[in-house]
């Protein structure tokens, strides 16, 4: 065990996994001698070289194309998409295409492919180096979509994906790459695509998210806890597609109160879904609203700082939500 | 790029060749016509046609290593389907939608067509999407033997990835993509234009400002090559020199078959409204079916009483086939939740 960060566990993902398997190959912007605009691939150039750590021509549909046809013929394709922002071009490939295989061809043809791309805001990174795409993606049968919040978590679910035989698509939160540091083993150990996580066990009520905002969630927890004396139950539900619909009913059952936490829009946001899910099935166990703390509905992320901030929901805003439900 | 034809290696193919040749592209007739029929009767809900695109499919097939090569094809594609093994009974059962149908279940429509057995990869409906997905099959080709972990010389492997698609689809940036790749890595790649000169009712001129769709090939770094697509032993002649470049790492080849489609684009168009009956009949005239036929009679290779046989044989085979596919289930209602996910299980 070593403390590490988001980005470590996703390279040592990608070596182990090119180490054990040598089908799996990464292909995508930069990810050769650059090591990736993140540095996600670093190293892995001199160590397994050009044949299996691809520079692509600059044009995500065809990253993901290429991917797609590798995978058919039986190889394990890692597909990088430098930012979620510019997977927009490859949409008819992942939707119509990735997606559909397997269904298309009554289980003949499967599509073992992971995507991989950072996501989110809070870098300074403009309309277009911020964007959330989850939701797009998450309405598609056949996709599984995946978004860690910890460095075991990352290797282990990234560790998963590539072992999947389904299209994968593994969002990361960009601005947890460094930020985000904890126990990360060297072990080859996977976590399973599918269940939530259950960051912190409380008895108040339950905040769901994600990614940057698991992180955060986790912080606002701990911070009215000292603060409130409030017993948040903060959910991390990792895996989106499929939805880990047993846990989000569980721990409501227990707490009796929902906050979803996403920093995509708001409106047709992912967490609607977890809204519906609790209207439906968890009526009863309800004591409050169900509440959504979001990104704006505005068209994409600001540069400038104090939009940029006024944007994303953060640990200050989520206690707040926390405090205001708890208090219902 | 030119090709010069200095030998041609349809002067190899013997008699039997020839007439199995002739056979592929009279099957997929006299199947497409049916299927014509069957919608006008009512008994199926769609069909789309690879009529006149015979010569430019069977030459093709006979060129590969069929079975083994990869083949993403498209819509029109039944001759070659049929060429690579793909029965009348399984496209009749795609007609009809019925259980178990060889391609999807009975998911997707008529002609898309599909079998991992036999390489044919699983298409969709919108265009030039497996130009890409085939240039990253070619990927995969090149990148085993790279890696080691296949022998460039087993023929029992996969030695190149087919693409087929119409002159209208390279008006899509999934086409210039795939192109792209299979240009930047050498891979062993063949893409296959049927150009029948309207995407449904959009005419050429409409769709490029270049002669030849191949004529694209030198801003790829590809060959190209134009081909009378009506003639199926010059089409062999190209895609022999194409397999050739790609089986021996010379990268990819961009083949354009010039055609013609001498009907509607699909059942459920009117080719009236957008060109006259003048140009269908005079196009009519340069059937490829007709003309290889004429070509094997002058020969000597076929007679009337052979071709007799292989009308009856044609029509007894469409007969069995339609028979089979209108006696056979529909599927259940709740095969629709089937093969969402592969089961991880079936990860090795």
């Amino acid at each position: 065990m070593t403390q590490a960060t988001l980005i470590d566990a996703i390279r040592m993902a990608m070596d182990e996994e090119m180490g054990r398997d040598p089908r799996v190959f990464l292909t995508g912007e930069d990810v050769g001698r650059r090591g990736g605009v993140f540095r996600a691939s670093q190293g892995l150039f001199d160590k397994y070289g050009a044949e299996r750590v691809v520079d692509s021509p600059l044009a995500e549909l065809s990253i993901i194309a290429i991917g797609i046809g590798a995978a058919l013929a039986d190889l394990r394709p890692i597909c990088e998409i430098q930012f979620a922002d510019f997977i927009h071009p490859a949409f008819n490939q992942i939707v119509n295409e990735a997606a559909k295989f397997y269904y298309r061809s009554n289980g003949e043809w499967r599509v073992p492919l992971v995507i991989r791309s950072p996501y989110g805001g809070g870098i300074s990174g403009g309309l277009y180096h911020s964007q959330s795409v989850e939701a797009f993606f998450a309405h598609v049968p056949g996709l599984k979509i995946v978004i860690p919040s910890t460095p075991h978590d990352a290797k282990g679910l990234l560790k998963s994906a590539v072992r999947d035989p389904n299209p994968v698509l593994f969002f990361e939160p960009k601005k947890g790459y460094r930020a985000i540091k904890g126990e990360l083993s060297e072990d080859d150990y996977t976590v399973p695509i599918g269940p939530a996580r259950i960051a912190r066990e409380g008895r108040d009520l339950s905040v769901f998210a994600y990614g940057m905002m698991a992180h955060y969630t986790t912080q606002a927890a701990e911070k009215v806890a000292r603060t409130d004396g409030i017993d948040a139950e903060v959910v991390d539900l990792r895996t989106l597609l499929p939805l880990d619909k047993t846990a989000i009913l569980d721990s409501v059952k227990k707490t009796g109160k929902a906050l979803i936490v996403y920093e995509d829009n708001r409106t047709m946001g992912y967490g609607a879904e977890v809204a519906a899910v609790l209207a439906d099935e968890g009526f009863e166990y309800l004591d409050g609203p169900v509440r959504r703390l979001t990104g704006l509905d505005v068209p994409a992320v600001p540069f400038s700082h104090h939009m940029q901030e006024f944007f994303m929901p953060n640990p200050d805003t989520i206690a707040e939500a926390i405090r205001e439900l708890a208090g219902y | 790029m030119t090709n010069h034809i200095v030998e041609r290696a349809s002067a190899r193919l013997n008699e039997s060749t020839l007439l199995e040749m002739f056979w592929g592209m009279l099957l997929s007739r006299r199947l497409d016509e049916r299927a014509w029929a069957l919608h006008r009767q009512g008994k199926i809900h769609f069909h789309i046609s690879g009529m006149g695109h015979e010569a430019a499919q069977v030459g093709t097939a006979f060129a590969l290593n069929r079975g083994v090569d990869y083949i993403h094809p498209y819509y029109r594609d039944l001759a070659l389907s049929l060429a690579v093994g793909i029965t009348p009974t399984d496209f009749m059962m795609s007609l009809f939608g019925r259980k178990d149908e060889y391609s999807s279940g009975g998911r997707q429509m008529p002609s898309h067509f599909s079998s991992k057995d036999k390489h044919i990869i699983s298409g969709s409906s919108p265009v030039a999407t497996q130009v890409p997905q085939a240039a990253g099959l070619a990927f995969a080709i090149q990148y085993r033997q790279k890696c080691g972990l296949v022998d460039p010389n087993d023929t029992s492997q996969p030695r190149l990835a087919l693409a087929c698609l119409g002159e209208g689809s390279t008006s899509q940036g999934e086409w210039h993509e795939g192109m792209n790749w299979a240009g930047v890595h050498k891979l062993p790649f063949i893409c296959l234009v049927q150009n029948n000169i309207y995407a449904i009712s959009v005419p050429l001129e409409s769709q490029m400002a270049v002669a030849n769709v191949a004529d694209r090939a030198t801003a790829y770094g590809v060959a190209g090559v134009v081909v009378d697509g009506n003639d199926v032993l010059a089409v062999y002649d190209v895609m022999v020199q194409a397999v050739q470049r790609a089986y021996s790492g010379g990268g990819a080849t961009l083949v354009e078959a010039k055609t013609y489609r001498p009907v509607p684009h699909s059942s459920d168009d009117d080719d009236r409204s957008y060109r006259s009956r003048e140009e269908v009949a005079e196009w009519k005239k340069k059937d490829p079916i007709m003309r290889f036929q004429n070509s094997l009679l002058e020969d000597g290779i076929l007679n009337d009483s052979l071709l007799h046989d292989y009308e009856s044989r044609a029509r007894a085979e469409v007969d069995k086939a339609q028979a089979d596919a209108e006696a056979a289930p529909l599927p259940d209602a709740e095969e629709v939740f089937g093969s969402v996910y592969a089961p991880l299980e079936e990860q090795p």
